[in-house]
């Protein structure tokens, strides 16, 4: 079975900035893995070259053995560190919206969240708060039944009692063969939800293992790691 | 709520432990049958891989059994439930000598003032009633 993320000697740059210098990394299916590293070190790059918004420099990238493309995008479903919804949209627009755009969008699904999380279905995004909208926005991202999920800061605009349910919410819905990659500063929050965890830095992964192992080997949470290899 | 985690041991470890706590405090009595996976993973809220591997812990020991397609069981044997008591009173009971230790108290000290504080206790119950 081919990796649900590969990466071969993955490069991006911006002009003359270097965002990813030859990343390699390959993820299997069926895990929870956070995607760490400090500010400006190539995480939202990552993501937005494996959903095919951006397109690599050099190197390579591939989706369930697919180069990123329309196919991908059917397999792929996406967070994005910003809103995207239209602000005149009510929340029950936007789930028709996805209904529209994913075959494999699960519209009960979507519905029982929002209710549970308090969203009014029929306020439009413009009136919600910033957390509200974030919600919303995770609620239909989580709600398709996709092979990769590709979460860019997800819990941060969101309170901590609403960050458990999130939580909850990713672990009793994703499927064994489905990735999830989490990218957030909020390592505390998440890491027991994760498998593994990648830190990545100047654009090369800095180190890529499991969580358990990490604190069998050496004693120490990924939290408190994170803080020592990328001490100020 | 969900259960909490300490940093330096590794959560299926520490999920394991806390199943263990319930089965021989009695939350989970004697060949009744366990949430599944799924549903301890939102118990613990913690990733349902981490709890497979703590349930297998359990299983190689054989305080837990699976019944092939209806899930998994806490064991009938009272022998395993026994053993896994005698081992966390162990291992309670060193860490204790341990912490007192670190106080400063001898373990005869230590094993005194758990006398004086047992007498104590069956004062207060004896009010209490």
């Amino acid at each position: 079975m081919s990796a649900t993320l590969e990466c071969r000697d993955l490069k991006k740059s911006y002009g003359p900035n270097m965002a990813l210098s030859g990343l390699n990394i390959e993820l299997p299916a069926g895990k929870i893995i956070g995607l760490l590293g400090p500010n400006g070190s190539g995480k939202t790059t990552l993501i937005k070259l494996a959903c095919g918004l951006l397109t690599p420099t050099e190197g390579e990238i591939k989706v369930c053995g697919q180069q990123p493309g329309t196919e991908s995008k059917a397999l792929v479903s996406y967070l994005p560190e910003r809103t995207y919804l239209p602000q005149w949209m009510t929340v029950t627009d936007c789930m028709d919206y996805f209904q529209d755009f994913y075959p494999d969008f699960d519209y009960q699904r979507a519905v029982s969240m929002l209710e549970s999380l308090h969203v009014p279905a029929k306020a439009r995004m413009k009136t919600l708060s910033k957390g509200t909208k974030e919600k919303v926005q995770l609620v239909l991202v989580m709600s398709r039944r996709a092979k990769l999920y590709l979460l860019d800061e997800p819990i941060g605009g969101v309170d901590p009692a609403a960050r458990d349910y999130i939580l909850n919410t990713i672990i009793s819905n994703y499927c064994e063969d489905s990735t999830i990659l989490i990218s957030t500063h909020l390592i505390a929050d998440i890491e027991k939800v994760l498998d593994e965890f990648i830190f990545i830095q100047n654009g090369q992964i800095v180190s890529y293992a499991s969580t358990d192992a990490l604190r069998e080997d050496k004693g120490k949470s990924v939290d408190e790691y994170f803080r020592e290899v990328f001490r100020c | 709520m969900a259960w909490q985690f300490s940093s330096e041991r590794p959560i299926y470890v520490q999920v394991s432990d806390q199943i263990v706590s319930n089965i021989l405090t009695g939350v989970y009595k004697k060949g009744e049958k366990l949430p599944s996976v799924r549903e301890f993973a939102s118990l613990a809220a913690v990733n349902p891989n981490t709890v497979q591997r703590a349930l297998s812990e359990l299983e190689s020991v054989g305080l837990i059994e699976t019944q092939r397609n209806t899930g998994k069981f806490v064991t009938q044997q009272g022998e395993a439930i026994e053993m896994a008591r005698e081992k966390r009173g162990e291992v309670l009971a060193s860490e204790f000598l341990k912490s007192m230790a670190a106080l400063g108290y001898s373990p005869e000290q230590t094993i005194s003032l758990l006398q004086r504080a047992q007498i104590r206790e069956v004062k207060s119950d004896e009010c209490n009633a």
